[in-house]
């Protein structure tokens, strides 16, 4: 059990170090800018003394690594800093958001995982079969479509000339959770369609690779009934792969959430987070960008323990 | 010239609907759609085929140049690549536009650093199976100089494969300069973009119509038709994908 805990370890020392680095740039890349915040912030008219007053006001004054660490031990703490914008608290300001698009996350993955792997073994059983073709051509077409393209087909046949939905996804406090599911459908489903696809396609090809190792062979000749074959044979050993999809593919879920969010008008923190590019609100910029970040990293993680504990063979690299 | 109309010249009224003269109708402005979406195609995907040259030429020239030399440089560029791939791709992208604003050129380098680690890596992957050959060897014997083996010794064999992940890797800046496009954030009006084209006409849909579905659709069929493209290439190319 000893050198599984090492090798765990050792990939969470790994991840931390990659947020870290990750941190690093997130922080230092602001300061790349022309002229610094302040300068950005007031614009071209700005007199000097504004500017420096804006800049004591920010921090600015102080080297950049040393504001490098505050902002570090700020955002370990949840403190993010203050909107250049509204003058708002950051972490105010998302933490709600943050709940609102975890919640849509979630809600499309709980409907993804199942859904996708099942199919995704279905098709890989009846390989080179006129299902498999089909499954194949769409689950293409539905990868290669923007979110966008899928979000407004679902608005257009599910809201607008049916109205089984609603087109906007607003949310208000006083909600029951069964209304809240029905408000969030559409985003959901745009984001299920996306990943769905995704997952399919690496189940699929997960399951072909182990059918076709010799001892499933074995089995076969012996003649093992197929159901034993998959349950008992096939499955122990698709556990590592599949885990590996289902995680690689939540992180796919959260490119797809921005756009998402902005079809539906969401309120979460992609949403958020293209508002404060355009307007050019670094603080929260960053501290999206960080939220984003992390929970990808973490999700790469996650793939590869998971892979680590289902598959003994990686505990013993050659 | 194709487009009956010019990119941003006002003809008609705002979102009127299709006729004989306009054949998708006009934009929120009462631009004819049909000459906005061939603009468009020059602008997309002229914009998404630059940036994934640049791509290319950055992370293919990285991952020979890993492979050739190994050591210290090897190591560097792929914990380089390892960093720009922990970030997903739009909000990497979200961050650089917020900084540097949004211009074509920005869009085109941001998208193209973004996109380099993976050809990087299959690159170098690729030549790294080429370096180890004997005849890279006795060229190396002959006292031939790192540019010499990269141009005449490993491309050559190694294009294949770079070939097939040139079509993907157009998918992929597509669908993200499509994205920023119409996140706001990409290729400003009036230039004609088919991801803005989406967002100036999403209102539309509320009232039924699928007017702003149309630009949509040619990015998906786009990124359709080269995906099914690609995998039918793998498919021929490698005897082993299906059993």
């Amino acid at each position: 059990m000893g050198d599984i805990l090492q090798l765990v370890l050792k990939r969470l020392g790994l991840g931390v170090i990659t947020l870290l680095v990750v941190s690093i740039l997130i922080f230092f890349a602001v300061e790349l800018l022309p002229g610094d915040i302040a300068q950005a912030v007031l614009g071209q008219g700005a007199t000097d003394e504004t500017v420096a007053a804006l800049r004591q006001k920010l921090g600015l004054d102080q080297p950049a690594i040393l504001r490098y660490f505050q902002w570090l031990g700020g955002a370990l703490t949840g403190d993010f800093g203050v909107s250049l914008v509204s003058g708002e608290r950051v972490s105010a300001a998302i933490t709600d958001r943050f709940v609102n698009t975890l919640f849509l996350a979630s809600y499309a993955a709980v409907i993804a995982v199942p859904i996708s792997i099942i199919l995704g073994v279905i098709v890989a059983l009846l390989r080179n079969t006129l299902f498999d073709r089909v499954a194949n051509v769409a689950t293409l077409t539905s990868i290669s479509s923007p979110e966008f393209f899928l979000g407004y087909i679902l608005i257009l046949y599910f809201a607008v000339k049916t109205s089984y939905f609603p087109a906007i996804a607003s949310l208000s406090a006083d909600m029951t959770f069964g209304e809240l599911l029905h408000r969030t459908f559409l985003p959901a489903l745009t984001l299920v369609l996306v990943v769905t696809a995704h997952m399919m396609r690496m189940t699929r090809a997960a399951i072909i690779n182990l059918l076709a190792s010799p001892y499933i062979e074995m089995a076969r000749l012996k003649g093992v009934p197929p159901w034993k074959i998959i349950v008992k044979h096939a499955l122990p050993n698709a556990w590592a792969p599949i885990i590996n999809v289902v995680a690689l593919n939540l992180a796919y879920l959260i490119t797809g959430v921005v756009l998402v969010e902005v079809v539906f008008v969401y309120p979460g923190i992609g949403q958020l987070l293209v508002d404060a590019v355009a307007k050019r609100d670094f603080p929260i910029v960053q501290a999206c960008c960080l939220i984003f970040a992390a929970t990808f990293i973490l999700l790469n993680l996650a793939a590869d323990v998971g892979a680590i504990l289902t598959n003994p063979r990686l505990r013993h690299p050659k | 010239m194709i487009a009956p109309f010019g990119e941003a010249e006002v003809i008609s009224s705002a979102f009127a609907p299709p006729d004989a003269n306009m054949l998708l109708g006009a934009d929120q402005l009462g631009r004819d759609m049909f000459s906005r979406i061939i603009y468009g195609a020059r602008n997309t995907v002229g914009l998404a085929l630059l940036a994934t040259m640049l791509a290319f030429l950055m992370g293919a020239l990285g991952g020979l140049l890993a492979a050739t030399k190994g050591g210290w440089f090897d190591q560097f560029m792929g914990r380089l690549a390892d960093v720009i791939m922990s970030v997903p791709s739009l909000i990497f992208a979200l961050l650089m536009l917020s900084i540097f604003g949004t211009n074509l050129t920005v869009i085109v380098v941001v998208v193209a650093v973004i996109y380099s680690p993976r050809v990087f890596r299959l690159t170098r992957a690729v030549a790294g199976n080429v370096v180890v050959m004997d005849y890279i060897e006795a060229a190396k014997l002959r006292g031939e100089g790192t540019w010499y083996l990269i141009r005449k010794e490993i491309l050559p064999n190694s294009t294949a494969p770079l070939i097939a992940e040139f079509g993907l890797e157009f998918c992929f800046v597509f669908l993200l300069i499509a994205g920023l496009s119409f996140l706001g954030l990409g290729i400003q009006p009036p230039t004609a973009d088919w991801g803005s084209m989406v967002r100036e006409n999403a209102t539309l849909i509320s009232f039924g119509e699928i007017t702003p579905l149309i630009p949509a659709a040619a990015i998906a069929l786009l990124t359709v038709a080269v995906n099914f493209v690609v995998d039918w290439m793998l498919f021929r190319s490698s005897g082993l994908k299906e059993v």
